[in-house]
């Protein structure tokens, strides 16, 4: 089993899940914000086209997205990133990955919202805050409070779905697996724990962190 | 209209929403029609790349048969991971600690790992030990992953089901002289898969999505046609299009129908469980949810009730 690890790049290919990881997941959080601000504006046509926005995606597969990436952008209108094949397909997964995990971020924050009580706010405007400093003051930070457990969750869906982006043949985990087992089906069962528990591995302590940052900071009402 | 972030708009700051909407508009039209441009200039939008869809050919012979693939798979890992969950998620309920430990690690594990790798694995076990016919491992690679995920989903639903029933429900079904499990089957349990009515819904969107994974391992589902209706027709674009708008129907209805039930359900005064309870995976936690039922425990109640000097 060892010599897994000696024949094959297996921890290179888990360094090219986590920077699709992170680089979605910065994605993500800057365009599910804005659509969550759309969502929550009080002007009606954001709402609608926030609203249009995460019912497209969020019914869309991934790996349809990921693939229309390929083909539609890539192959059909040459729109090209780079000249390196490899990081061209990397580039455009990160967009594909972070506009699908967009909509549930947005979700996330927008329940986030939800869990603030409406009498928070008359509180905040009775005893004389303006608009603004109702929202930095009362409203904002309890909001964000009620969106750790969901944005939580999404984190944890991304790092799961970035094995997609093997549909386009960037060289992650999952691809690297399909290869290890193409040679060596002897190994079979020793990959998939090895592949696995990496990911029970990059996984468990956003769990962890999340359980104990919504009791940490939980509001109680 | 109005939330708990904005007053009701004067006619100020209505004045302020038009001009913003105007502005919204204009740059999602620009954006929208640009994007339109450059899938123009390629030949995207030319009738004839279109057409081949009001033809009953391409429907007959490719998106149809992938539909009832996509159907077949989706249907088939629902009832299992139903099953699954039932087993698994009673089992994190049970008051063995052995029983509640070994489902919380099964279910927790398989609730981590990446179901497009579960996927890899079962495929390339089936198909090098030959456990199925060889057109038949591609759909049972995909059954086998769909379960295993979302049978973890579903035990940890029916966990949280039960857990977040009022705490009266258990203690006054033990006080009118039920047992553990008398009170888990007939009082817990019915109004727990009530409440999950709506997220079971809402996950068969999951499954149904997921199955799109399939493509990857050549299982022949609706998203795996495009390459050939595109090889065929020459329109690939087009024909992603076109299955997009497929899943997203499909999906839109389910998930429509979810809120719908989630709505009956609370007209009738019913609870259900909120979007988003579950938890993320967190595979040292090994308490039970329900507490009265675990108190109610003969050896508890025993040492509290019958032991010396009490």
């Amino acid at each position: 089993m060892g010599d897994l690890f000696s024949q094959y790049n297996v921890l290179g290919a888990f360094g090219i899940t986590i920077v699709l990881t992170v680089l979605s997941a910065i994605g993500a959080l800057v365009i599910g914000t804005f659509v969550a601000i759309m969502r929550v504006s009080p002007v009606a046509f954001l709402n609608k086209l926030g609203a249009l926005y995460v019912n497209l995606v969020r019914n869309t597969p991934l790996t349809l997205i990921i693939v229309f990436c390929n083909i539609g952008f890539i192959v059909n209108l040459g729109m090209s990133v780079s000249n390196d094949f490899a990081r061209n397909n990397l580039v455009w997964s990160v967009i594909g990955l972070a506009t699908y995990h967009a909509a549930f971020v947005c979700e996330a924050l927008r329940s986030g919202v939800n869990t603030v009580p409406t009498g928070q706010a008359e509180a905040a405007r009775a005893i004389g805050l303006t608009f603004g400093q109702s929202l930095r003051e009362v409203l904002l930070p309890q909001a964000f409070r009620g969106a750790i457990t969901p944005l939580g969750n999404t984190l944890i869906a991304l790092t799961k779905n970035t094995t997609v982006a093997t549909a386009i043949g960037v060289a992650e985990i999952a691809g690297l697996m399909k290869t290890m087992q193409e040679d060596r089906a002897d190994l079979m069962i020793p990959i998939f724990l090895i592949v696995a528990f990496g990911f029970v591995l990059l996984t468990l302590p956003v769990g962890l962190l999340t359980t104990k940052l919504s009791t940490k900071l939980a509001v109680k009402r | 209209m109005s939330s708990v972030l904005f007053d009701i708009p004067g006619p100020k700051a209505k004045a302020r929403h038009r001009i913003v909407a105007i502005v919204a508009a204009v740059l999602t039209i620009a954006a929208v029609g640009w994007m339109l441009a450059r899938f123009q200039a390629k030949g995207n939008l030319d009738a004839d790349k279109w057409t081949p869809f009001l033809t009953s050919e391409i429907w007959v012979n490719y998106l149809v048969p992938g539909l009832i693939n996509t159907i077949k798979a989706a249907v088939l890992s629902m009832i299992l991971a139903g099953l699954f969950g039932l087993v698994f998620g009673l089992g994190r309920l049970s008051d063995n600690r052995a029983i509640r430990a070994v489902s919380t690690v099964i279910v927790e594990f398989f609730r981590s790992v990446p179901v497009l790798v579960m996927m890899v694995a079962a495929f390339g076990l089936y198909s090098t030990n030959k456990v199925f016919v060889s057109d038949i491992n591609p759909l049972a690679a995909v059954v086998t992953a769909l379960t295993l995920y979302n049978g973890s989903v579903v035990a940890e639903l029916l966990r949280s089901g039960v857990g977040g029933l009022p705490k009266g429900q258990s203690e006054a079904g033990l006080a009118i002289g039920l047992t553990r499990s008398q009170t888990l089957r007939s009082i817990l349990l019915p109004q727990a898969i009530t409440a999950m009515l709506p997220a079971l819904v809402s996950q068969l969107v999951v499954i149904l999505k997921d199955t799109a994974l399939g493509a990857i391992i050549t299982f022949p589902e609706t998203l795996n046609t495009f390459s050939q209706i595109g090889s065929y027709k020459s329109n690939p674009v087009p024909a992603l299009i076109v299955i997009a708008l497929i899943f997203i129907a499909i999906n839109y209805v389910l998930t429509s129908l979810a809120s719908r039930v989630e709505a009956s359900l609370r007209d009738k005064g019913r609870a259900t469980i909120a979007k988003g309870t579950i938890g993320p995976p967190n595979a040292l936690d090994l308490q039970p949810v329900e507490e009265a039922l675990i108190l109610a425990d003969e050896k508890v109640l025993q040492k509290r009730y019958h032991s010396e000097g009490q």
